[in-house]
């Protein structure tokens, strides 16, 4: 009994030890996209033994991410669409990109192979818009020559709930098409004039699997690693392109940060023979009146260890990390903007 | 010795009994305060919150079918209609199925199978509703999107009103799957209900009626519903109550389209999956999040109304 008693009694003295080393480590916390989600939890669980900082993300949606910070109930924000400049300087923030991602079309019809149909941006408006109800439309076959496309409906899936690949997606639409950018808009929620949504990326992936004639939008990670059907797409150099990770690094590396204020740049429709063109950059929103200088340094010394050491990580999870050039760039931004050391 | 100990035990016995009584009687009238607080805090803040949008769009909020959160003009038609309907639906898909189980317990079922069934009909109400979502999503929308939206659309194709309600690409999500997916949740709470009010009927009422020489369905329709009507329309007021309200449910299934349309198969949205999935994208303070409050409220008038109706059905009976 006695031994048994001090060996419950050591096992618990060196329970609470453990406890205190591991309070040692800084935690942080942060809130938004969902598309960023596996990426955060990556570098968090792959730095924190280097870095002593450990990450607590919550993958709420841009929009409450956005919410969050402004209420600064956490440390930073992740927001897929790019804040207003009049918002981040009324709730006094700063922004940075910490990394890219494309967005696919996704579509099924019997007898069509992946990367086999060619679309163009206007196309994709007019069938989101309605106009273009099946799929041996003239306008598609005659984009399509060797392709047989049969006498079937089209049925456009969208997402059904608020999130920044639509936002992407619809800045795309908008740009190729006057009619979409006047009746519709981009925003992460949209007054969808035709088809039906589904609820998150694994909706709308299902959804366009089950239905014969789909056609939907979704994360290029989401629609590799479930071998999804995609399209290709004309870009703004003529080409008709496949969502490849070259294709997604050529895009980005066509981009030029200098012009834009805030980071906020867009990424769709980049020039170059092989870019991509449906494409964003996600955001991290940081408040530069920060109440806890040692929480808003270790904020970025996880970013900062994600922009050297992170770019395996995330090119392993189909994410194209920034040029170095931007990289340093937003090393700068914090030395200006954000007070406190690093 | 034990004298000494028995007095002072008497004496606070009858203080405890002094103090114990008001204090009682004090927390249960602060309980029942409690819940009209709650009630009317609840009812407040979600008026006040949607304040903003019924002074911008005024009555036309009610009847408004746009849901365009990049142009800022909102409307409550759709979600109503989808609630509406919806739940509709489901009562009429549950409710001859909840009378049929129910049925089938107390009169013809033998006695062995009477107890697994109604534990298992009490285990569906225990599921949760996610739970539902999820397989609704991914085992009814398959059926229905592959097998039996196209049957019924070829089926119905050129017949005049049939043809318009159920028309259009099977997408699998829609009005239909949700109402029937709404149905297997109601259904236990109707059919419980129906099933012990079945049991109270005192056995004398049916065996004279079986003297006389009715059948088994005579008994049940001119002996036991007349008897146990009050509490069976009860329980499918509950069924109702509980299908207006859904959440994670309906949002996996009904696809989130802002349109009213005749066609059962039509995407469309209800007050709750609306809320469920705009809620996140709405900043704090903007006129969707206001319009998302004013609909939690518009719902709960309707479940007020629905509450009022059924109660406006049962008063003679219960006087009676």
């Amino acid at each position: 009994m006695r031994p048994a008693i001090t060996a419950a009694a050591i096992g618990l003295a060196a329970g609470l030890v453990a406890a205190q080393q591991a309070q040692a480590d800084i935690q942080i916390t942060g809130a938004g996209s969902t598309f960023a989600a596996p990426i955060y939890a990556k570098w968090g669980d792959a730095s924190s033994s280097t870095t002593g900082i450990k990450l607590n993300y919550q993958a709420i949606g841009s929009g409450a991410g956005i919410n969050q910070i402004n209420n600064r109930t956490v440390d930073f924000g992740a927001s897929d669409m790019p804040v207003a400049a009049d918002q981040l300087t009324a709730h006094k923030l700063m922004q940075f990109p910490t990394v890219i991602g494309g967005v696919d079309i996704i579509v099924n019809i019997p007898g069509v192979k992946p990367n086999q149909l060619k679309l163009t941006g206007p196309v994709l408006a007019d069938i989101y818009l309605g106009t273009i109800t099946k799929w041996n439309d003239k306008q598609i076959v005659a984009l399509n020559p060797g392709l047989k496309l049969p006498s079937l409906a089209i049925a456009p899936v969208h997402r059904a709930d608020g999130s920044g690949t639509t936002f992407v997606f619809t800045d795309y639409l908008g740009m190729q098409s006057p009619e979409w950018k006047t009746k519709v808009g981009s925003s992460t929620s949209v007054a969808w004039p035709v088809g039906a949504g589904a609820k998150g990326s694994d909706g709308v992936a299902g959804t366009v699997h089950q239905i014969k004639g789909g056609i939907g939008y979704d994360e290029s990670a989401y629609a590799e690693q479930n071998h999804l059907t995609t399209a290709l797409l004309k870009n703004k150099a003529g080409k008709f392109v496949a969502p490849t990770m070259a294709a997604f690094e050529a895009s980005a590396g066509n981009a030029d940060w200098s012009k834009v204020q805030n980071f906020a740049i867009d990424l769709n429709n980049e020039p170059g023979a092989t870019s991509w063109p449906i494409e964003s950059a996600t955001f991290v929103l940081l408040p530069i009146d920060p109440k806890d200088a040692n929480q808003s340094a270790a904020v970025k010394k996880f970013f900062d260890w994600g922009f050297t050491h992170g770019s395996a990580i995330a090119k392993r999870l189909l994410y194209i990390p920034l040029p170095a050039s931007v990289h340093n760039a937003i090393r700068a931004a914090w030395k200006k903007d954000v007070p406190g050391t690093m | 010795m034990q004298q000494a100990i028995a007095l002072p035990a008497s004496r606070s016995g009858r203080r405890n009994s002094r103090l114990g009584d008001p204090i009682f009687a004090g927390l249960a009238r602060g309980s029942g305060i409690l819940v009209l607080l709650l009630l009317g805090s609840l009812i407040l803040s979600l008026f006040i919150g949607g304040l903003p949008a019924f002074r911008r769009f005024g009555f036309n909020f009610l009847f408004s079918t746009e849901w365009d959160p990049v142009h800022q003009v909102f409307g409550a038609a759709v979600s109503v209609y989808g609630t509406l309907i919806t739940s509709v639906l489901a009562l009429v898909f549950a409710v001859p199925l909840a009378f049929g189980i129910a049925f089938y317990l107390t009169e013809l079922a033998p006695s062995w199978l009477r107890r697994p069934v109604g534990t298992a009909i009490e285990l569906l109400a225990a599921i949760p509703s996610i739970i539902y979502g999820m397989w609704g999503f991914f085992v009814i929308v398959p059926i229905m999107s592959q097998y039996i939206e196209p049957t019924l659309i070829n089926l119905f194709d050129g017949i005049p009103v049939l043809q318009d309600l159920f028309a259009g690409p099977p997408f699998g999500t829609g009005i239909f799957t949700a109402a029937m997916i709404l149905a297997v949740m109601v259904l236990p709470f109707i059919a419980a209900t129906m099933r012990d009010v079945f049991n109270t009927v005192p056995p004398v009422f049916k065996e004279s009626a079986y003297g006389v020489g009715c059948t088994t369905w005579e008994v049940m329709r001119s002996i036991v519903l007349p008897y146990t009507r009050v509490s069976v329309v009860g329980g499918i007021m509950l069924g109702l109550g509980r299908a207006l309200g859904e959440t994670m449910a309906v949002t996996f299934v009904i696809g989130n389209a802002d349109r009213i349309s005749p066609n059962l198969f039509s995407s469309s949205n209800t007050i709750a999956s609306i809320v469920a999935l705009e809620f996140p994208e709405s900043p704090t303070g903007s006129l969707k999040l206001a319009s998302l409050l004013a609909l939690g409220f518009i719902l709960f008038v309707i479940s007020f109304i629905v509450l009022a109706i059924s109660r406006m059905l049962l008063r003679p009976k219960l006087k009676a």
